[in-house]
């Protein structure tokens, strides 16, 4: 299996987590994101939206960093951790839709943050406040039912950690390095459930990858 | 099977993404019609079933849903033995359509659904539809197209040479933007044109209009 990207992307770490997670052998092939090269091309040709990362398993090209972590937790499924719940169908279910509501409810906020926060900068531009703190009142929000939610199981789709977990971790990394960590450190549900992602091995392998950080907050 | 019941409005284009599935694997269900103009989606007793707040909600005897794109997926695997298979088998097919879903959930639709509420909704609320978001979205909606252009020419429908869901997902936004001037987005990519004819001609498509 190669995965096109870089570590620094939390979309590639979305699949690096996940390789992790089940020991699975795996080649990183670097894509330079700060010389575009994701949007020229050789790699288009994997993925024509230009993003990273892209998985090449045998004749197989995946692109979407959801599709190949239910693609790699599917091929695996006797393996490693079950981040999917696949023997049971309304597990299944539940699980899938926590990870749409990460992909839906939690990452265009949270994105929005991060982007501004530690994006921007770096292309040279001032981060807008406006959408700032208008996506913080959106991720409070979200946070809020999450507050709510493993005040009842111990993760977000049942007593097991899955990929409705997993999906949220690298930009919430990111997060936590802004001076807005409070919205998670404020939720003690939420935030003893960060704790808890932080301390998986497949995350203390990964994270080492996630430098970029704010230049300002 | 007794026991589905979905809440929702036949208006949204997420509960129409539900009721197609639904459709297509003819599988009979209760529909609960939550009133969006009195804000019904957004109080008790609906949020206890979305705190997000939106339609549709789903459920199936004990088992309770939210996010169409996780019942419909649900919907396609438990009754896969039922109606129409919205998916397909083995490890590499099923990465093809999630991908797809992916793409679709991503870049096609909060695209398409922009667009949907500038030239559909809002006129119907009485306010008027944004010229230039019109613009920029649909530029940014012929790239997407673009994209399935190609993929079309290299097979039938999106992530197989059967219907899938990652098709099924698309219907209920062209459904909205075939009534639009940005109906030729659609009609100017041959392809894309003859695939948008067959999947919202499906008795499936039909039943939700």
């Amino acid at each position: 299996m190669k995965v096109y990207g870089d570590e620094m992307s939390a979309s590639v770490a979305r699949v690096l987590l996940c390789l992790h997670e089940k020991n699975t052998e795996f080649e990183l092939v670097p894509v330079n994101l700060f010389a575009c090269h994701h949007k020229l091309p050789p790699f288009l040709s994997m993925n024509p939206f230009g993003q990273v990362p892209a998985l090449q398993d045998d004749d197989l090209t995946l692109f979407e960093s959801r599709a190949i972590t239910a693609y790699i937790a599917e091929k695996h499924r006797d393996k490693g951790t079950d981040l999917t719940r696949h023997e049971n169908s309304k597990e299944a279910a539940i699980v899938k839709l926590w990870s749409e509501v990460e992909a839906h409810h939690f990452n265009p906020a949270i994105f929005a943050v991060i982007h501004q926060l530690i994006v921007v900068p770096l292309q040279g531009e001032s981060p807008d406040a406006a959408i700032v703190e208008k996506n913080l009142e959106k991720l409070g929000k979200v946070l809020d039912v999450y507050e709510e939610r493993l005040g009842k199981t111990k993760y977000l789709a049942g007593d097991t950690y899955t990929l409705a977990d997993l999906h949220h971790v690298p930009y919430t990394y990111y997060f936590m390095k802004t001076s807005h960590a409070g919205l998670i450190n404020d939720r003690p549900n939420v935030k003893a459930w960060w704790e808890d992602l932080c301390s998986r091995p497949a995350f203390l392998k990964v994270s080492p990858g996630l430098t970029v950080a704010p230049t300002t907050n | 099977m007794a026991g589905i019941k979905v809440f929702g409005h036949p208006a949204s284009t997420a509960t129409r993404r539900v009721l197609i599935a639904l459709h297509e694997k003819n599988l009979d269900f209760e529909f609960v019609h939550i009133e969006l103009k009195d804000g019904e989606h957004k109080k008790e007793p609906f949020t206890f079933r979305n705190p997000f707040g939106k339609v549709p909600a789903f459920e199936d005897g004990d088992l309770k849903l939210f996010e169409s794109r996780a019942i419909t997926q649900y919907i396609a695997h438990f009754y896969s033995d039922k109606g129409n298979q919205l998916v397909s088998l083995g490890s590499k097919a099923i990465a093809v359509i999630a991908m797809g879903i992916e793409i679709e959930s991503h870049e096609f639709d909060p695209v398409g659904s922009k667009l949907v509420w500038e030239q559909v909704f809002k006129p119907l609320y009485g306010m008027t539809t944004d010229k230039t978001v019109v613009e920029e979205e649909e530029a940014k909606l012929a790239k997407v197209l673009d994209v399935y252009e190609h993929r079309l020419g290299e097979s039938k429908y999106l992530a197989s040479d059967h219907f899938t869901l990652v098709d099924l997902h698309t219907i209920p936004v062209i459904q909205y933007l075939l009534g639009t001037p940005t109906k030729k987005l659609f009609d100017e990519r041959p392809h894309v044109s003859a695939w948008v004819a067959d999947i919202t001609s499906r008795p499936s498509a039909q039943k939700v209009l």
